[in-house]
C-alpha cells in the first residue's frame, strides 16, 4: 500500500547511540583515568557537579532503571535480588532495577556495578527521598551522599524564598562536593553547565514544537532514544551539540513533509514512563496511521516551556536571550534553581489539575484526536492524579484510553490485553487497521 | 430480537469468546438463526461447524450471505469473515439495537468485565475494562460454584435466598476462593456465600463502571446476565434499575450482525 507521506531513517540516529554509549563507558572506566563518578537522580541539578572538572561523569538511575528494564532478563533478576532481600514489589521499579544490579553487582552495560565515589539526589517524590539512601547502604555504607530538598510546591506559587531556601541547599552541596572529592570547585565550569542545561532544555522543546506540524516529523518511540540525554546529561555542550543538530534535522523533515509515521491519519499524545520492554506497542500502533506524537513526559522532562504571546505553548526563552547575569557561583544557582522549578514534569507532584492544563494545551495544539494514558505502577511520582488527568481531558473533549502496566517491571504488563483494548480505542475514534 | 434495515440480505454476526462461539443469522432485519457451541481448544472448526448448521437453519446457503462481521477474543479465528469489530464496538451495537435508550453497556463473559458508556446511535464514547484478573467475571463465578459444590444454575437461585450480606474480597479469584472455604468452615450458610460471590463480583464491576460516570439506562449483557443473583448484587451496588435483554449472551453476536447488515447495504448502496 503506497504511504501518503515520505518517510526517512533519523540522521543523527549513529551519533545519538554513540554519545549514549560514551556516557555510560565514561561512567564505568571513570577509575581507570583518575576521574570522578557520581551517582544520583535524573531531576539533581546535575549542572551542580560539572565544576568539579571535566572528568566527572554521572550515573542517573532513572535511565540507568529504564535501560534495565528494556533487557527484560536481568531486570527479572534485578527484580528478584532486591525482593529477596525484602523491598517490596510496589516500590518504584526504576529504583528496584537499580538496587537489584547492587546486589547483584552486575552493570546492565557489561562487567561490574561501578561504585560511585559520591551520591549527589534531589527529593522530588517519595522514592527519590529513599533511593540513594538505600544504594548508599547497599554499597556498603561509606559512599558520601548529598540530598537536596526540594518540596517548595508548583512553580506560580515561587517566591524568593523558597528559590533561596534551594540555592542555600546547593550552595553547601558545592562545599560539601570540595570536601568528599578533594578538588576545587570551578565556578566557571559552572556557569558554562547551566548555560548549557537551559539551551538543551530549550532546544529540546523546539524539537518537540516542531512536532505540531502534520505529519509529524517524529514519532513518540524513537524520542525516547532522543529525550533522553536530557535525563543523562543535560548540562553538556555534547548534548547542546546533539540537539541543535537533530533541530535542523527536523526543520529539514517538516520543510520537505517527511513523517515519522507514513500513514498519520491519527495523533495521540502518552503519559508517563512506557512499558519499555514493549515498546514495540508503538509500532503496533503505527498499522493504524497512528502516531503518539510526543506527551508531557517527553516534552516537559527534558524540555523547559512558557506560555508565549498568543497563548501558544513554545519553548522557554533561557536566560541568557533575556539578559540575565551569571556572574558568581550563587548567581549561576539562583538561574539553576528557577529553570528547574518551572519545570512542566514537576508541577504535577502538588496538583493534578497543573498537569491537567498542560495536556489539554498539548492535546489541542498538537492537533491530537485522542489519548492514551499508561497507569503505570512502578511510578508513583509520576503516575500521581493521573485518573483526575483522565477526566479533566474528557471534559475538554479528548477521548482518552488507558492501560495498566509498569515502565520496569514487565510481570505486570498484559500486552495482548493492551493490543486488544488500543483496538477498540481504534474503533472508537473510527480508525481502520491500514495493515497487519 | 429484530433489526431493521434492508431487504432479502442474509449477514451474520460470530462472537468467538473466551469460552462459546456465538452466531446469530439474520434474514434482513429479523434474526433467522442464532447457536451458541464451546469455542474448545479449536475454536476455528467450532466456530466453522456452528456457521454451517446455522445457515442451513436459517434456510441459507454461504453464497447466499451477504457479510459476515466476526468480533471477541477469537475473532482472528474466524476465516469467513468479511470484517472484524471489537466486542467494545459489538456489544454497544447490539445493546443498542435492542435497548435504544441504553447509554452505559455492562458486558460480563466468561473472562472479561467490560462498561461501556455509548450515545443514541450506539457509538461507543469510553469503556473499560477489568485488569488482568478473572476475578470480575463468569469463570469466577464457575469457581466459586465448584467450591461451593453447586452449579452455576443453583449459585444465582441461592443468593436470592440469602437475607445477610457477609463481606468478601474479590481483587482476586485466587484469594476469593480461600475465602469461600474460609466462610464454609466458619459455617456460612451456602445462600449468604453464594451472596457473598455475587456481591464482590458486583463491586468490581460496578466500581470498574463508574469510572465512566455512569448514566442511565443501564443495560447488562454477556453470559453472566443470566444469573439473577449477579444481577440484584449489581442493582443493589449501582443502586438503580438494570435492563438485561433476552438471551443476554448473544447480544455482542447481535452487535456483530446488525454491523454486518449495514455494512452490506452501504456496499449494495453503492
Amino acid at each position: 500500500m503506497a504511504k501518503k507521506y515520505q518517510t526517512a531513517p533519523l540522521k543523527i540516529w549513529e551519533k545519538a547511540k554513540q554519545l549514549r554509549q560514551e556516557y555510560y563507558d565514561n561512567f564505568k572506566n571513570a577509575h581507570e583515568k583518575g576521574a570522578i563518578r557520581w551517582a544520583g537522580g535524573a531531576w539533581a541539578f546535575d549542572a551542580v557537579p560539572y565544576g568539579l572538572g571535566d572528568d566527572v561523569y554521572p550515573l542517573t538511575g532513572e535511565p540507568y532503571g529504564a535501560s534495565t528494564a528494556w533487557n527484560s532478563d536481568f531486570s527479572l533478576r534485578c527484580l528478584e535480588a532486591a525482593e529477596k532481600a525484602g523491598y517490596a514489589r510496589d516500590l518504584c521499579s526504576y529504583m528496584r532495577n537499580y538496587w537489584g544490579s547492587i546486589l547483584l553487582n552486575k552493570f546492565t552495560f557489561g562487567g561490574e556495578f561501578p561504585k560511585p565515589d559520591f551520591m549527589w539526589q534531589a527529593h522530588i517524590c517519595c522514592s527519590h527521598a529513599k533511593w540513594y539512601q538505600v544504594a548508599k547502604e547497599l554499597e556498603g555504607g561509606k559512599i558520601p551522599y548529598f540530598c537536596v530538598d526540594v518540596a517548595v510546591g508548583p512553580y506560580d506559587t515561587m517566591d524568593e524564598n523558597k528559590v533561596q531556601y534551594i540555592v542555600n541547599q546547593l550552595l553547601d552541596g558545592i562545599d560539601w562536593m570540595e570536601k568528599v572529592t578533594g578538588r576545587t570547585y570551578n565556578d566557571n565550569k559552572l556557569i558554562e553547565a547551566v548555560k548549557n542545561e537551559t539551551i538543551a532544555m530549550s532546544t529540546w522543546a523546539e524539537i518537540c514544537n516542531l512536532n505540531k506540524n502534520i505529519p509529524a516529523p517524529l514519532d513518540e518511540k524513537s524520542m525516547y532514544s532522543l529525550y533522553v540525554f536530557g535525563v543523562l546529561m543535560k548540562s553538556s555542550k555534547k548534548v547542546v551539540n546533539l540537539y541543535k543538530d537533530l533541530k535542523l534535522e527536523m526543520e529539514e523533515r517538516v520543510k520537505n513533509q517527511i513523517a515519522a509515521v507514513g500513514n498519520e491519519q491519527c495523533r495521540i499524545m502518552t503519559d508517563t514512563q512506557p512499558p519499555w520492554a514493549f515498546l514495540d506497542i508503538f509500532r503496533y500502533m503505527e498499522k493504524f496511521g497512528c502516531v503518539s506524537v510526543g506527551s508531557l513526559y517527553t516534552f516537559g522532562l527534558t524540555g523547559m516551556w512558557e506560555v508565549k504571546e498568543d497563548g501558544s505553548w513554545g519553548p522557554k526563552t533561557t536566560p541568557m536571550t533575556k539578559g540575565i547575569s551569571m556572574r558568581n557561583r550563587e548567581e549561576a544557582l539562583r538561574v539553576l534553581v528557577e529553570w528547574n522549578l518551572a519545570k512542566p514534569e514537576w508541577q504535577h507532584f502538588y496538583d493534578p489539575a497543573l498537569k491537567s492544563e498542560m495536556m489539554i494545551k498539548i492535546a489541542k495544539e498538537w492537533k491530537l484526536n485522542g489519548v492514551i494514558l499508561h497507569y503505570n505502577r512502578g511510578c508513583e511520582g509520576l503516575s500521581l492524579g493521573i485518573a483526575e488527568n483522565r477526566l479533566a481531558l474528557m471534559k475538554a473533549g479528548y477521548p482518552v484510553m488507558t492501560f495498566e502496566g509498569n515502565m520496569g517491571d514487565e510481570r505486570e504488563f498484559d500486552k495482548a490485553r493492551t493490543m486488544a483494548r488500543f483496538d477498540a480505542f481504534m474503533e472508537t475514534l473510527n480508525m481502520k487497521k491500514l495493515e497487519d | 430480537m429484530s433489526y431493521s434495515a434492508g431487504e432479502n440480505m442474509i449477514t451474520a454476526g460470530v462472537d468467538i469468546g473466551a469460552k462459546f462461539v456465538k452466531i446469530v443469522v439474520l434474514n434482513d432485519s429479523k434474526v433467522a438463526s442464532k447457536g451458541m457451541a464451546l469455542g474448545g481448544f479449536d475454536q476455528k472448526t467450532s466456530s466453522l461447524e456452528l456457521f454451517k448448521k446455522l445457515l442451513t437453519e436459517a434456510g441459507a446457503d454461504e453464497k447466499d450471505i451477504s457479510f459476515v462481521v466476526a468480533t471477541g477474543a477469537g475473532k482472528e479465528e474466524f476465516p469467513k469473515a468479511h470484517d472484524k469489530v471489537t466486542e467494545v464496538t459489538a456489544d454497544s451495537k447490539g445493546a443498542n439495537v435492542l435497548h435504544p435508550s441504553a447509554r452505559t453497556v455492562i458486558s460480563v463473559g466468561a473472562e472479561e468485565g467490560r462498561a461501556i458508556r455509548c450515545d443514541e446511535q450506539g457509538k461507543v464514547v469510553d469503556f473499560a475494562i477489568n485488569e488482568k484478573c478473572a476475578a470480575g467475571a463468569g469463570a469466577f463465578t464457575e469457581a466459586m460454584a465448584r467450591a461451593l459444590e453447586v452449579n452455576v444454575e443453583e449459585l444465582g437461585a441461592l443468593s436470592l435466598q440469602s437475607n445477610n450480606a457477609v463481606p468478601m474480597n474479590a481483587q482476586c479469584a485466587v484469594f476469593a476462593e480461600s475465602e469461600v472455604v474460609s466462610l464454609v468452615h466458619a459455617g456460612t450458610t451456602k445462600e449468604d456465600i453464594a451472596r457473598a460471590i455475587h456481591d464482590a463480583i458486583a463491586s468490581r464491576i460496578s466500581s470498574m463502571a463508574r469510572r465512566l460516570s455512569i448514566e442511565k439506562d443501564v443495560v447488562l449483557i454477556g453470559g453472566v446476565a443470566n444469573n439473577k443473583g449477579f444481577i440484584e448484587s449489581l442493582k443493589r451496588d449501582l443502586q438503580m434499575d438494570i435492563f438485561v435483554p433476552e438471551d443476554p449472551e448473544y447480544v455482542s453476536a447481535l452487535g456483530a450482525a446488525c454491523i454486518a447488515h449495514e455494512r452490506a447495504s452501504a456496499k449494495e448502496g453503492g
